[in-house]
């Protein structure tokens, strides 16, 4: 038997309940790898042992009285820290929330621990989700578990090496342009990013408030399916909650392709793409062939555009969710200031990292007086057009396939000089957030130095269940990378 | 570079974001959005006549919450976070409205 | 002054709607209790939390917009409105700026027409009432941000928000008023739909209602607009009077001195009465307006709307109208009694107890009016009830008390709402009924007053009411006064 933090959640949650393992143990075992492996990793920010095991005496207790019955029940988990968990501290990685204690738990934390999850901590991330490489966290880099000098993705970067490093069973991330897929494709785990809608944002500190969803990342696409089950709900706190009645995920964990169509855009296997990535991506989708889907090849539209909007979108959101943050009712204040525009200023210029400020400056000039219709609403036009690029070609495919990341994961240090080429990077996953649909990415090989390779699915609108049987099917077939 | 920012648009886009730059921080601010400008610049290559904006990617409406008092008094809670506090208010530099 | 100058005058009127709840959560908007007591996670801007909209705040905000004329936006959406300062907590205000949620309205407003005062004074109408009507360019939902209180002993001010995301309504005019009285005129339009549709109190003087008043000069013919001003802290009739003057003077020696106008947003300050500017570097006045992604579009039905239209209440005209017909009363007093709903509601529950419509009406009419300009007080702010007032009617029917008890005990009851039938009881203040008593006063005066007395019988009937006098001033005012009248005259007739 492997060790109990190496088993998948599902398979951990099962043990739990036929009394195989006591919650307590499962909670020592992820505890061990953290203190083993956690001061290389920096997966978390948070680790609240006490509390945790805390509630741990209660969920046995539940789960001894036939009370708690979830696949869940008393399995740990690890939470990114821009959502909000009473009484624990949640940072979004940035220094102007270093002490922020939130008064209330977010929704889809909330629903996890309602199935008997159990919340180890919080994970690092790139500072308020910005980022893809977890290295703009103020709180220090997180290291690739696969190659400690690799970085492991980003924005969820913690939570996806806490996944790979055993560290927790399972972990939840954010996703606004990539921020689930990519750093699951980085660390070689499955991560998924639902329908816009599916589960509640209440709780989640807003980056790009239209584009942010919550998923989840895992081990097994068998864990995807539980999870999200798990977390999504249709929370009254949330206007844009969907009222689905579609989330019997779990019912889609079937071993079956056979006559599914796959498109495989053009654009996502041209310039730039690493050929070992387009290698892999490409035997993926024969496996799927071979498995009886149908697999062809089709230009989508407009992906070269999709870029530019997503920044200019994410970031005029950005720019006034964030204006929130003034030193006056929470987190960091500047310790001198002449009047109250000065400290509003040094509290921000202190606060937010280099990342964050270009971002809410791009954001705030994109919405000034005189650029508003160039910039804004030109973007919310080629978004919506980007949509429709999806619309046609999901009228002919049951799904998309194609890699997650032009490159494995970068080596640290590398990326951030060039912000620009960071941003390029995010090509093959923001359109999925402009356009609100579902998308999964799981692992399909190695390069040559041993990185995990991502393989994308991107769905219709509501289609995850298509995603998540294709996935496990996919999984069957491939075996242990 | 085709967008150039001007230190005025530099200055004004720093009072807007409340954020204060430095000399060297504004040059490099100056550049990174100028290359930022450019590169949204090409969505102008995108022809969107008769386009609607998209605000919202469902189309559901109408969500409402019935005007029913649910929220008792968490000010204490509220204040817990507070880098300063009195008489149960914020405190802020004194300002004339 | 060589030229002649047109005053041009836009308002933006906020209105406090009569919600239990906030616009965007479910805390209580309850005046009172210590600072932020009536927050949470949403109003106070926590990282995380997420506004969800008060159905009641829209239906407020159509029937407002459907009693002033407007066209309901059947597909609206909210905005935010980016701008620093303490009293907004999240740095933005969830407004609506592209699809308000009503439009191109206007209400009909008249001038020239004498004040109640005025009537009750005696004078007469000049024939010269103006109408006209003045449009509405939209009416926009928001929320209200918090207070600051400046602290007096520390060099600091400190935010309550209490007040913050208590649901607003902006009405906004088109720039058709000419002058304060026009301003007033429409504002008490304003008020009186707002009232009567219980969408608000619409108290100034608290900031239930808001002006700020938009001035621009140009010369008289000139077609184009002068540049405006905003003028914002007026929080009573006559400070928006004075402001009006002065800033049309302002503007004007301004023009006459070859100046410019500042297109600026300037603050009234009442007790200096001048405004000034309220200018900063760092107001940068570029709000970055953007479709609030946190709230999803508002659809309106043409059903919602005629349930709207259903719900809505009796307004003035149809009152007026119902008002002759079952009670009677004369034009003048159903004009001044609908003026506020409140009145109207104090006179059909007092009617409907004692039975005595055209009484109720001259409580109404001639004391309340009269306490209510002495103490500078709205109808609004009346705190009498209208049974007591039935009550205190109903005691000078039954002659308990005469008429000048039952208005001193009337400003008693003004004050709040002393029940009048126990006031009497308690001070002794019941009319001396006892024919026998009165006659032994009456008779003591015809022998103590004989010139009167010889007056009354040379003709002069208007002497009798200085006997009467004499009577009411021995018997403590407690006698009837129309007893007193009659037993004088059949003791003067007989003698
Ligand atoms: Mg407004
Ligand atoms: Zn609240």
């Amino acid at each position: 038997m492997s060790d109990i933090n190496e088993l998948s959640a599902v398979a951990l949650g099962r043990k739990i309940k036929e009394k195989e393992v006591s919650v307590k143990e499962a909670l020592d075992a992820c505890f061990a790898a953290i203190d083993k492996k956690d001061e290389e990793v920096h997966a978390y920010i948070t680790v609240d042992k006490d509390a945790a095991y805390k509630r741990a005496e209660d969920v046995q207790k539940k789960i001894d009285a036939g009370e708690l019955k979830s696949p869940l029940a008393g399995v740990p988990a690890a939470i990114k820290d821009n959502m909000c968990t009473k009484d624990l501290k949640t940072t979004c990685a940035s220094k102007i929330l270093y002490n922020f204690v939130p008064t209330f738990t977010a929704t889809a934390v909330e629903n996890l621990e309602n199935a008997g999850s159990i919340v180890l901590g919080k994970t690092n991330m790139d500072e308020f989700a910005m980022g893809s490489t977890t290295e703009t966290s103020a709180f220090g880099v997180t290291r690739n578990p696969r190659n400690t000098a690799h970085v492991p993705g980003g924005s969820s970067g913690g939570s996806a090496a806490a996944v790979a490093a055993d560290e927790c069973a399972f972990a939840l991330g954010s996703d606004t342009g990539g921020s689930i897929r990519q750093p699951a494709g980085y660390c070689g785990v499955v991560g998924m990013k639902p329908t816009y809608g599916t589960v509640s944002r209440y709780g989640l500190v807003a980056y790009g408030s239209s584009l942010d969803q919550i998923g989840p990342l895992a081990k097994s696409t068998e864990d995807i399916a539980v999870i999200l089950e798990a977390i999504a709900s249709h929370d009254k706190k949330d206007s844009t909650s969907l009222d689905r009645k579609d989330t019997d995920f779990t019912s889609a964990l079937k071993e079956d392709v056979k006559g599914m169509k796959i498109g495989l855009p053009r654009d996502y296997f041209g310039d730039g793409l690493d050929p070992e990535v387009a290698a892999a991506v490409k035997k993926a989708a024969e496996d799927l062939k071979a498995a009886g889907a149908e697999v062809e090849e089709f230009d989508l539209k407009l992906v070269k555009y999709a870029i530019p909007a997503y920044y200019t979108i994410a970031d005029a959101e950005a720019s006034s969710n964030l204006e929130r943050f003034d030193g006056i009712k929470y987190g960091y204040r500047t310790d001198n200031f002449t009047d109250l525009h000065d400290l509003y200023k040094k509290t921000r210029s202190e606060g937010f990292g280099p990342e964050v400020q270009r971002r809410i400056m791009l954001g705030s000039f994109v919405l000034s007086s005189g650029y508003y219709d160039a910039y804004y609403l030109k973007a919310l036009k080629v978004k919506a057009l980007i949509k429709q690029a999806f619309d046609e070609a999901f009228a002919k495919y049951d799904f998309i396939l194609g890699p997650v990341a032009p490159t494995t994961a970068p080596e640290l240090g590398k990326s951030l000089s060039d912000p620009m080429k960071m941003y390029l990077g995010d090509i093959y996953t923001i359109s999925v957030n402009l356009a609100g649909l579902p998308g999964i990415c799981l692992p399909c090989g190695k390069d040559k130095t041993g990185l995990p390779i991502g393989l994308q699915l991107i769905g219709d609108c509501f289609k995850e269940k298509t995603l998540i049987q294709a996935a496990y099917t996919y999984e069957k077939i491939r075996g242990t990378v | 570079m085709a967008n150039v920012i001007s230190d005025e648009t530099i200055e004004y886009v720093g009072i807007l974001s409340k954020l204060k730059l430095n000399e060297e921080q504004k040059e490099q601010a100056k550049k990174d959005l100028a290359q930022m400008l450019d590169y949204i610049d090409e969505l102008g290559e995108v022809d969107t006549e008769g386009v609607e904006p998209m605000t919202h990617i469902h189309p559901e409406v109408n969500c409402f919450r019935e005007d029913v008092v649910t929220n008792g008094d968490d000010h204490e809670a509220i204040l817990k976070n507070a880098p300063e506090e009195k008489d149960s208010a914020f405190v802020v530099p004194r300002t004339f409205d | 002054m060589s030229k002649e100058y047109e005053t041009v005058i836009g308002l933006e009127v906020h209105v406090e709607l009569a919600t239990k709840t906030k616009i965007f959560c479910g805390c209580s908007t309850a005046f009172g209790g210590a600072p932020n007591t009536h927050t949470c996670p949403v109003c106070t801007g926590m990282p995380g939390s997420l506004p969800v909209l008060n159905k009641q705040v829209v239906e407020y905000a159509m029937a407002v917009g459907l009693a002033t004329n407007c066209e309901i936006t059947r597909h609206c959406k909210f905005d935010r409105k980016n701008y620093f300062y303490p009293d907004n907590p999240q740095n933005y205000q969830i407004s609506q700026l592209y699809l308000p949620i009503c439009r191109n309205g206007y209400v009909e407003i008249e001038t020239g027409k004498l004040s109640v005062n005025e009537k009750n004074a005696g004078k007469t109408e000049s024939g010269e009432v103006k109408r006209k009507r003045v449009g509405i360019h939209e009416i926009h939902m928001e929320e209200d941000a918090g207070k600051l209180i400046h602290d007096e002993w520390g060099d600091c001010s400190l935010v309550d928000y209490n007040r913050s995301g208590v649901p607003l309504i902006e009405i906004v005019s088109e720039p058709d008023m000419r002058s304060a009285e026009e301003v007033i005129a429409y504002l008490e339009k304003l008020r009186m739909f707002v009232q009567y549709l219980g969408a608000s109190d619409c108290k100034l003087e608290e900031g239930s209602m808001r002006a700020d008043v938009n001035l621009s000069v140009r010369e008289v013919g000139s077609e184009k607009f002068g540049t405006r001003t905003e003028m914002k802290n007026l929080n009573s009739f006559t400070s928006i009077q004075h402001a009006i003057a002065g800033e049309r003077e302002r503007q004007i020696d301004i023009l006459e001195s070859g100046g410019t106008v500042i297109q600026e947003t300037r603050r009234w300050d009442d007790t200096k009465s001048e405004s000034y500017a309220m200018r900063s570097k760092e107001d940068a006045q570029d709000y970055r307006y953007f479709p609030d992604p946190d709230l999803i579009p508002i659809d309106i039905s043409d059903e919602w709307i005629e349930k709207v239209k259903a719900s809505a209440p009796e307004f003035r005209p149809e009152k007026m109208e119902r008002y002759k017909t079952e009670y009677g009363i004369p034009d003048y007093d159903i004009e001044l009694i609908t003026a506020t709903k409140k009145t109207a509601d104090i006179f059909e529950e007092a009617t409907k107890l004692c039975g005595q419509p055209k009484k109720v009406s001259n409580w109404l009419m001639v004391e309340t009016m009269r306490l209510l300009k002495e103490k500078n007080m709205d109808a609004e702010d009346i705190v009498f009830s209208p049974a007591h007032l039935a009550d205190l009617i109903n005691l000078v029917d039954k002659k308990v008390i005469n008429n000048n008890t039952a208005k001193q005990v009337f400003e008693v009851m003004f004050e709040n709402d002393t029940d009048p039938v126990k006031y009497v009881e308690e001070n002794g203040l019941k009319q001396e009924n006892d024919t026998g008593a009165i006659k032994g006063i009456c008779e003591q005066v015809i022998a103590d007053n004989p010139a009167s007395v010889a007056d009354y019988k040379g003709g002069k009937q208007k002497a009798i009411g200085f006997l009467v006098g004499q009577v009411m001033k021995q018997a403590k005012g407690k006698a009837d006064p129309g007893t007193v009248n009659q037993l004088l005259k059949e003791l003067l007739d007989q003698a």
